[in-house]
């Protein structure tokens, strides 16, 4: 066990746990948009920071990747972590308006108002779709591509690929964007793949060696009949 | 090539080529690295060669090609040894001229560098007053070694450090005279490099442990590591191999960009050599030690340079940054245990090792030791790279090294350390150079560029440009600073095309602590380093682009006119000549006239005017607050 100071008290958490973990067992909320139960963390989305050390040498880490260290001091809601933490949200706000999820936290941290120019993007880039892709579904059927403000997430050479299974398990992650890949509509779809109507539990009489996310699915309510 | 079995070998042969040199021997010795390539270099050599031959002179006097001397401004140079006399900006018919002249132990007075203050020729390249006030023992070394010659290095005390290092068969000595000497790392962040090399060492790992050389650089108007590296890749080489015998590791990779083609040859051609001789792989010198270098091409990502990035580059993934701890040392490239250090901390290790820690340590501040190169650009007469010891101020450098501004006007600032710098007004120059000073500046050391600023430089506009090249540089991966830098930008531009309000600047001075705050890596967490001093330092120059919607240094299009002062005007016809689209006209001796329909504020006539009759107005009359 490791015994760190969270929010002033002392607390003991397991060793090897990351910052997130600790704090999420001791019951502290910490939003985070990038990080799963299951998946490798990421640290993406900077959502999830907190303040580590003692001021002034204090900074601000990403808890989904920090390791729980012996006798670090944790601060999850200091003012220097509400200022990042409502900016983080103002700037997901002004690119992804249309997002519940952001919406609601921003209405949590008492965002009434963006002041950058509008912007209407449907995806945060926050991984867990690839990291779903590559960890869990062993797939690997999209990817990163790009850099900077280029950056987005497709397939190689953005044809449809053939190592995408159809699971759904990049859409039923998706924390942000549930809009961008509405199964039947190719151009929202990120990898293209689940457009094709012939699902594979259609098509190979046994299904069992496939996870399926897709819910609801048109596949199965064809079953059904 | 002769390999080499045992430390003494290399000893004897060293001083067998030390024997054999002739120091009265002339030696026409040119500057060939990229930039002095890019001017002519390969010319001179060419005619050097012919003329040579024409006049049967191979035995009268011995040609050098090295890498880049540091003096830009004056490529492509000739040095002649042993005198030391300097002939800078050689045309082909010059060089055809000084190859007799040197055989016959002349001195071309017309070719001598002219000093643009006094106006006098000066013979020697230690009179010039760029390199009189400069330490170079780094630089220095460039001059005397043709890099793609391994024997050139051996014959100047080359791989003697080495040989010194392995014939005391202690690493525990090693680590603690990079120690004693205080060397910090030359690529910005200033970690001791004892320090680091203790943490590797102390590392338990069946499975070997790595040392990177880190030569990504990437800043926009730096290239120290590029002019070491193509100048004297074995004192990398040579550097690696002491690293390696004090830490325990065995393998090496020295991460280059591709951008730097011959950097890479020069590169490999030396470790070729240095193989060859028994100097690098298996069983060095006979000792039993084994190093093993690799040259790794970086894909051209300016974010590769931050070292958890740069292993994943390595490693052939996305070159993305990630979260440290783990830091390189406990759990680097494949796993293994790994140190970054940079071009330049390569390179002083030999020095080290040679001339002992606590001389090393002599030199500069207590707390920042040795000599830093900088590559002195902008708004200076002499621009070029600049090796000082640490300490001196930026007014020495700008002022006696770069010989003040190159232009009519003043100079206002200095910009140091690249996009991830800041900006260090005119006012400042009395500051020392070295970490802590500059860190309380708000700037930082970085990697070593230095860009000079003048009065017709708009900082607004220098803040909009580097945020431009992060925001496409980028790795997109955290959220505040793939987003931030993109915001960041949209503000600056909004300030320089008039749309700007003061909430704005607000806002964008918010957002740059928060994107300093909050983002992963180095990238980002000095993104804001740009913005941040400019408004520190600058701020009525934002106030003025938004609330006069002018731009005084007449560099934001949006926010100026350009007028023709009658009062001063000549009618001299320069700037009638210069302009491309015909929007100055008028009969010669009489005031111009500057058509605003067809001016599209190029700058041609606003610089090519030596009575300053052309000036920017603001375009809309606000009432000065």
């Amino acid at each position: 066990m490791i015994t760190l100071t969270m929010n002033g008290l002392p607390v003991m958490v397991e060793e090897g746990s990351t910052l997130l973990e600790a704090a999420r067992y001791l019951g502290i909320d910490i939003p985070t948009l990038c990080h799963m139960d299951g998946l490798s963390p990421y640290g993406a989305c900077r959502l999830c920071v907190v303040e580590i050390g003692v001021a002034p040498s204090s900074k601000l880490v990403s808890a989904c990747t920090y390791p729980a260290v012996e006798g670090l001091p944790v601060r999850t809601g200091s003012s220097r972590v509400m200022r990042a933490r409502r900016m983080v949200l103002e700037l997901l706000l002004a690119s992804c308006p249309q997002s519940k999820i952001i919406q609601d936290l921003a209405s949590a941290y008492e965002i009434r108002q963006q002041r950058f120019r509008q912007e209407h993007e449907d995806c945060i880039l926050c991984g867990l779709c690839v990291r779903m892709c590559t960890e869990q579904m062993m797939a690997g059927a999209i990817g990163f591509r790009g850099r900077g403000e280029h950056r987005s997430i497709g397939t190689p050479f953005d044809v449809a690929s053939e190592a995408c299974r159809l699971c759904g398990g990049c859409m039923y992650v998706c924390p942000a964007c549930q809009l961008r890949c509405t199964y039947n509509e190719p151009e929202k779809a990120i990898c293209g793949a689940c457009a094709n109507l012939s699902a594979p539990c259609l098509a190979k009489p046994k299904f069992d060696d496939l996870m399926c996310y897709m819910a609801p699915c048109v596949a199965c309510e064809i079953r059904k009949d | 090539m002769e390999r080499l079995n045992s430390i003494e070998q290399l000893q004897a042969l060293e001083q067998r080529m030390s024997a054999d040199r002739d120091p009265n021997l002339p030696v026409i010795v040119i500057s060939a690295g990229t930039c002095g390539q890019a001017s002519g270099a390969n010319d001179l050599i060419r005619i050097a060669k012919r003329e040579i031959l024409a006049h049967g002179l191979a035995n009268a006097l011995s040609l050098r090609v090295t890498g880049c001397h540091g003096f830009c401004q004056a490529e492509p140079s000739v040095l002649v040894e042993p005198e030391g006399t300097f002939y800078p900006r050689l045309g082909i018919k010059e060089m055809a001229r000084l190859v007799p002249a040197v055989s016959r132990g002349e001195v071309l007075e017309d070719f001598l560098w002219r000093d643009p203050k006094t106006r006098r020729r000066v013979r020697k390249q230690a009179d010039i007053a760029f390199f009189r006030n400069q330490t170079r023992t780094i630089l220095s070394r460039n001059e005397r070694i043709d890099p793609i010659r391994i024997y050139t290095y051996i014959q100047d005390g080359g791989y003697s450090a080495l040989a010194k290092v392995l014939w005391s068969g202690d690493a525990g000595r090693v680590i603690e005279e990079v120690t004693t000497s205080r060397l910090r790392g030359r690529g910005g962040a200033g970690f001791p490099t004892g320090q680091k090399w203790e943490l590797l060492a102390n590392q338990k790992d069946g499975r070997g442990k790595i040392l990177v050389c880190n030569a990504d650089e990437g800043d926009p108007g730096a290239y120290m590591d590029r002019s070491v590296l193509e100048g004297n890749p074995h004192s990398i080489i040579e550097g690696m191999l002491i690293g390696g015998y004090a830490t325990g590791a065995n393998e090496g990779v020295i991460y280059v960009r591709t951008e730097y083609p011959l950097a890479i040859k020069h590169l490999v051609i030396a470790l070729r050599q240095a193989r060859e001789m028994g100097l690098l792989g298996d069983n060095i010198l006979g000792t039993g030690f084994c190093f093993h270098i690799d040259v790794v091409k970086g894909a051209g990502a300016f974010v590769c340079g931050e070292e958890t990035a740069l292993m994943r580059s390595i490693e052939g993934e996305r070159g993305e940054p990630r979260q440290r701890p783990p830091y390189p040392v406990q759990k680097g490239i494949e796993g293994k245990p790994t140190a970054i250090n940079n071009v330049e901390t390569w390179a002083n290790i030999p020095i080290i090792i040679a001339r002992g820690g606590a001389a090393f340590a002599r030199i500069g501040t207590p707390g920042s030791t040795g000599t830093k190169i900088f590559s002195l650009v902008g708004k200076v007469k002499n621009t070029g790279l600049v090796e000082v010891p640490m300490g001196v101020t930026i007014g020495e450098i700008v002022n006696e090294i770069g010989g003040g501004p190159s232009g009519r006007t003043e100079i206002k600032a200095v910009q140091t350390g690249g996009p991830s710098g800041g900006c260090i007004p005119a006012s400042l120059f009395d500051l020392p150079v070295d970490y802590e000073s500059l860190a309380k500046a708000g700037s930082i050391m970085g990697s070593g560029g230095m860009i000079v600023a003048d009065q017709n430089t708009c900082m607004v506009d220098v803040a909009k440009y580097f945020m431009k090249f992060l925001k496409d540089e980028s790795c997109g991966k955290c959220f505040t600073c793939r987003k931030g830098t993109q915001r960041m930008w949209e503000l600056l531009d909004d300030i320089t095309s008039g749309r700007g309000t003061l909430e704005l600047l607000e806002l964008l001075e918010e957002l740059a602590l928060v994107v300093k705050d909050t983002s992963m890596c180095g990238l980002g967490q000095t993104a804001a380093t740009p913005v941040l001093t400019t408004l520190r330092y600058f701020r009525e120059e934002f106030v003025t682009h938004i609330e006069r919607k002018y731009c005084p240094a007449t560099v934001c299009r949006d926010l100026f006119k350009y007028r023709v002062i009658a009062e001063k005007c000549t009618g001299c016809g320069l700037c009638v000549k210069v302009c491309p689209t015909g929007a100055l006209s008028g009969p010669r001796k009489e005031p111009h006239h500057l058509d605003d329909s067809k001016c599209i504020k190029c700058r041609a006539c606003y610089e090519i005017c030596n009575l300053d009759a052309i000036a920017g107005d603001s375009i809309i009359a606000v009432p000065a607050r």
